[in-house]
């Protein structure tokens, strides 16, 4: 059977695979949208923390033995741990200053982060393997869907879902919500502003791990994992919406779907699709699809 | 004008003063890079000598426009293409490639500042950011380009027909020649009536509209004649080093060039050759260590932004209470 | 005493012989620069192995005795052509290094073979494929050891077809490497009268190789040919296995795979892959010799793979060149190089072409299955061997200016 004069069977493949892409792109994008929205600040060491929650579950696993599933637990807490400890330490100092030197900061300390690996790991990729309960493929007819990325993408819905509704439909969702609107007002009805804060940087560089820890097994564990993927990552955010969660959560999936489909009609254009719809959304809806002008 | 005479802060004398500083300081950079050659590898300078251009271009467009753009690399990577090309297969003479070049890099910055312009602070700098990208992935796919392998083996060509690049002295001669108009167009431009509106601009964008200037129109000024002159850097750099690569285009090019730049000292004149000058020193000897390259670009990015935020030439400039 | 002043005469003669053949030595030091990926995909089947294998070469070609100064130095070229670029230029410029030796990448290959070209040193490729090297971009300072595209394509890529493998679909690193690997097999598929049914270019280097996998399977083509090497092979037999291409019924041809690549995927995944490679370390007693000494002081203790090999191959003779021609200037040692036989303990006796082709015998091996492997690095069982003169493409065919 035909589409348009592609073979379904490659178009629903790469449909799937455009879904699972997308499911990275939704789970890091919502991590940046969450550190935006509350601290206005673009967190571009966001790449480096995926990449360290990749790690994370690496050592986990061969220095441990702490396998997949507990990985998926304790590496999102050592990162967002280390996240805590970065915001404490220096970007809080930052939020009197122009949000650009924020994002100076983050780009250095995902410079120093990703050397470092660099470094002791080199550019190689280190294996990781799929856990043994997620193996093996489903022969759909139209393609083989391996287990583990069905997976993939079943656990980013739910991630998504689950932070959006904490953030949208909460009361802890509301007082942050609150903050990002009136931080002295809140602070003044007795809310600690700045630890609010603190956590929420912690969760959103906890989201950033989990997807490192999800993404170990599919790609290499590698010092560079982070780094390409980030840009692509922002693209998303900014035409979501830089604020909006529910933004965030459909423009990845969405435009890992559009990639996906883009490499069947179009495959050079792949890579830079997603640039071209941010240049456009930007001019035409500068707060991005789903975002509100702040 | 009282508003822009005022940020100034200065008196008619002190400015006198001010210019014969930075004559003395032009005359001794440009004795520094004319004498240096005969001690240290003049590859090497020529190579500082185009990175200083582009953190100068770049500085323009931060330091006096306010207008962070991440997305540099893709003026000085397409420049050094296109000088490439035209050196190689069409068989252009040195000057002439160049010229084509940073022609080329103008009608690029037009319609990317077009573009760009539209929008402030964060928003511009994704947007640069995103035609950047679009630039990298169209070099890594148009065949001209030779995306991995990039354009190699690069003729030098004769000057006017002329004179051999191919003898490092020329060659040297030329990028001299080049960096010192950059930089002297540069400061011709920030101490022009231009400049002032800028700098107005940048300050507080809403009071020089409401005093009748078209900010658009100056900032997409600008931020062309940055992106010409970044242009002019990377065809340079194209001769000089006889290839031009994806390197250029990529995204950590335009890293590089906000970190040149912000170490010398944002807003300064002759703070980013200063950061360029210690950037490139400091990838050529710690080369041989690796990725330690970018942890300690990234540790004087994060100690810049916390605790240096003048830059090198900018606290200098403090501590002696003048600009430079 | 009349014997000690004879040998003292003659101990004086050596050293003023040594001395006086010294004297043609630019600096008086011999300074090879061994430049490839340190850390990057390719650092296993190249890497700080390579510097292990000239340092080796060095030693038994009996410098030191034969009063000759040695120096070895390295970096790390992160398979960029500009950094490679660089790297060589300073290193001729300011450093004097007389030849640099190695360096995987193609397309960094090119840019430092331009490079020594201009400055007149000697450039001695093992780790490049693309055979443009002795073609169109062929140079009188450059010759290219270990292998090259030409023989991988002939080698496997013939005996894949004329076993049936008749539809192919390449899957290809986009550099000049990966262009010249699937140009080269494409004509040597269609030469036996296969076709080609799709191609695809993935980014080098790459990571997720899903999408180009899931075309290929869909291309119904018998014959996945790979492209590419180190860890993009490994990552792409590894995600086929996922997406269950093998099961499916196509089968993977890996055009250049190393030894280290099959020690990485495990003989459960890699066996009954089939290839093409120049060397292998079980092959006689000189391999197994040289491999215990290339083991004991390689990282990992790893194995060498045929561009360790040629390292050694080329430094070897590269040494004996200068002895023989009493002079490290770059194009006059290429010159001697391409007048005299090689003759070493792993690549046998060969010769160097007037296109700066080294020719030798390549040999088709075949993955072992894990029941009939008696050790951790006993992964090859080798099924032919292509003679030297029909290995590499003939000197006539490779449109190489220097040959007329």
């Amino acid at each position: 059977m035909e589409i348009f004069g592609i073979p379904s069977q490659a178009l629903f493949g790469q449909l799937l695979i455009g879904l699972i892409n997308g499911s990275f792109y939704a789970l890091l994008s919502l991590g940046l949208a969450v550190i935006f929205g509350l601290l206005n600040i673009i967190n571009f060491t966001h790449g480096a923390q995926y990449m360290l929650g990749a790690f994370c579950a690496y050592f986990l696993l061969n220095r441990f033995g702490i396998g997949y599933w507990w990985s998926l637990l304790f590496a999102p807490l050592v990162v967002g741990a280390l996240g805590i400890v970065i915001e404490r330490l220096m970007l809080s100092k930052l939020y009197k200053l122009d949000h650009l030197y924020g994002l100076l900061l983050t780009f250095g300390l995902a410079l120093v982060i990703q050397g470092l690996f660099r470094n002791e790991f080199g550019s190689s990729g280190l294996p990781y393997q799929i856990p043994d309960q997620l193996q093996g493929a489903q022969n759909l007819g139209f393609m083989f869907l391996p287990n583990y990325r069905a997976w993939v993408i079943a656990a980013s819905v739910v991630v998504c879902l689950a932070t959006w509704f904490i953030i949208e439909r909460t009361k802890l969702g509301a007082y942050l919500r609150a903050a990002t609107e009136n931080a002295p007002l809140v602070q003044a009805f007795g809310i600690n502003v700045p630890r609010m804060i603190t956590l929420t940087y912690g969760f959103g560089v906890a989201l950033a791990a989990l997807a490192g820890v999800m993404a170990a097994p599919i790609y290499q564990v590698s010092p560079n994992m982070g780094a390409d993927l980030i840009i692509v990552v922002f693209a998303v955010v900014v035409i979501g919406g830089m604020g909006s969660i529910m933004g965030s959560i459909l423009t990845g999936f969405g435009l890992g779907v559009i990639e996906g489909l883009t490499k069947v009609f179009y495959p050079e254009a792949s890579s830079t699709v997603i640039f071209i719809i941010m240049a456009i959304v930007l001019l035409l809806k500068p707060a991005g699809l789903f975002g509100t002008q702040k | 004008m009282a508003a822009v005479a005022k940020s100034q802060g200065q008196l008619p004398r002190q400015e006198v003063s001010n210019w014969r500083l930075h004559r003395t300081l032009f005359i001794a950079m440009a004795l520094v890079f004319l004498l240096a050659p005969l001690v240290v590898y003049p590859v090497f300078l020529m190579k500082v000598m185009c990175f200083a251009l582009f953190a100068c271009a770049f500085n323009l467009l931060i330091g006096y426009g306010g207008l962070l753009s991440f997305g540099h690399s893709m003026f000085f990577g397409a420049a050094a293409y296109v000088s490439a090309h035209a050196a190689k297969v069409w068989g252009f003479t040195p000057e002439l490639a160049i010229l084509f070049a940073t022609a080329c890099t103008v009608v690029l910055g037009f319609i990317a500042g077009s573009l760009a312009i539209r929008r402030q602070g964060i928003y511009f700098a994704m947007i640069t950011l995103a035609l950047a990208q679009m630039v990298y992935f169209f070099s890594l796919q148009v065949p001209f380009t030779g995306g991995e392998d990039g354009i190699q083996a690069v003729p030098r060509g004769r000057l006017f027909g002329l004179v051999d690049l191919s003898n490092v002295w020329a060659m040297y001669a030329v990028v001299f020649t080049v960096f010192l108009g950059g930089f002297a167009l540069i400061y011709r431009v920030i101490h022009s009536p231009f400049g002032q509106v800028l700098k107005a601009i940048r300050e507080n964008e809403s009071r020089a509209i409401s005093l009748g200037y078209d900010t658009d129109r100056f900032k997409l000024l600008a931020f062309v004649l940055s992106a010409a002159l970044s242009g002019l850097a990377g065809a340079t750099k194209s001769l000089v080093f006889q290839l031009a690569s994806l390197t250029d285009v990529h995204w950590t090019m335009s890293g590089e060039v906000v970190l040149m730049t912000l170490l010398g000292g944002l807003g300064t004149i002759f703070g980013p050759v200063i950061g360029a000058a210690v950037i490139i020193t400091m990838q050529n000897y710690l080369a041989q260590l690796g990725a330690w390259v970018t942890v300690v670009q990234g540790v004087i990015f994060v100690v810049c932004v916390l605790a240096f935020r003048r830059g090198i030439v900018g606290e200098i400039g403090n501590w002696l209470r003048k600009p430079l | 005493m009349k014997r000690k002043l004879l040998s003292a005469l003659v101990t004086a003669a050596f050293a003023l012989g040594a001395g006086a053949s010294q004297a043609q030595i630019s600096d008086g030091v011999i300074k090879i620069g061994v430049l490839n990926d340190m850390s990057g995909l390719y650092a296993d089947l190249t890497g700080p192995g390579s510097v292990v294998a000239a340092r080796l070469a060095v030693e038994d070609f009996g410098a030191a005795k034969k009063g000759m100064k040695v120096e070895i130095v390295s970096a790390d070229h992160q398979n960029k052509p500009d950094v490679g670029s660089n790297i060589a230029r300073t290193w001729y410029d300011v450093d004097k290094v007389d030849v640099i030796v190695d360096v995987p990448t193609s397309s960094v290959a090119l840019a430092v073979s331009q490079v020594t070209r201009d400055k007149g040193k000697a450039f001695l490729v093992s780790g490049a494929a693309a055979s443009d090297l002795t073609g169109k971009a062929c140079s009188p300072n450059t010759i290219h050891w270990t292998y090259d595209t030409w023989m991988l394509a002939n080698g496997t890529g013939s005996a894949i077809v004329k076993t049936g493998g008749d539809s192919w679909f390449f899957l290809t690193a986009d550099y000049a490497f990966g262009h010249a690997l699937e140009r080269d097999t494409e004509a040597v598929v269609l030469k036996n009268g296969g076709k080609v049914v799709g191609k695809v270019r993935h980014p080098f280097p790459g990571s997720d190789f899903s999408s180009f996998l899931l075309q290929a399977q869909s291309s119904k083509a018998k014959i996945i040919g790979l492209a590419n090497a180190g860890g993009d092979t490994i990552n792409s037999i590894k995600q086929a296995a996922e997406f269950g291409i093998v099961k499916g019924g196509q089968n993977l041809a890996g055009l250049l795979v190393f030894l280290t690549d099959i020690k990485a995927l495990g003989l459960p995944t890699a066996q009954g892959l089939i290839f093409t490679e120049t060397f292998y370390w079980d092959m006689n007693d000189a391999s197994r010799e040289f491999t215990k000494r290339f083991s004991a002081q390689a990282p990992r203790n790893n194995y060498p793979t045929m561009i360790h090999a040629g390292v050694y191959s080329a430094v070897l003779h590269y040494l004996k060149a200068i002895e023989a021609g009493k002079t490290d200037d770059g194009t006059k040692v290429i010159a001697k190089m391409k007048e005299m036989p090689t003759d070493d303990p792993l690549f046998g006796k060969g010769t160097v072409r007037a296109d700066g082709r080294k020719i030798h015998p390549a040999y088709l091996v075949e993955v072992k299955k894990p029941a009939e492997s008696k050790g951790p690095w006993d992964l090859y069982k080798i099924r032919a061997t292509i003679p030297a003169d029909q290995a590499f493409r003939p000197m006539a065919e490779g449109g190489c200016p220097l040959v007329k």
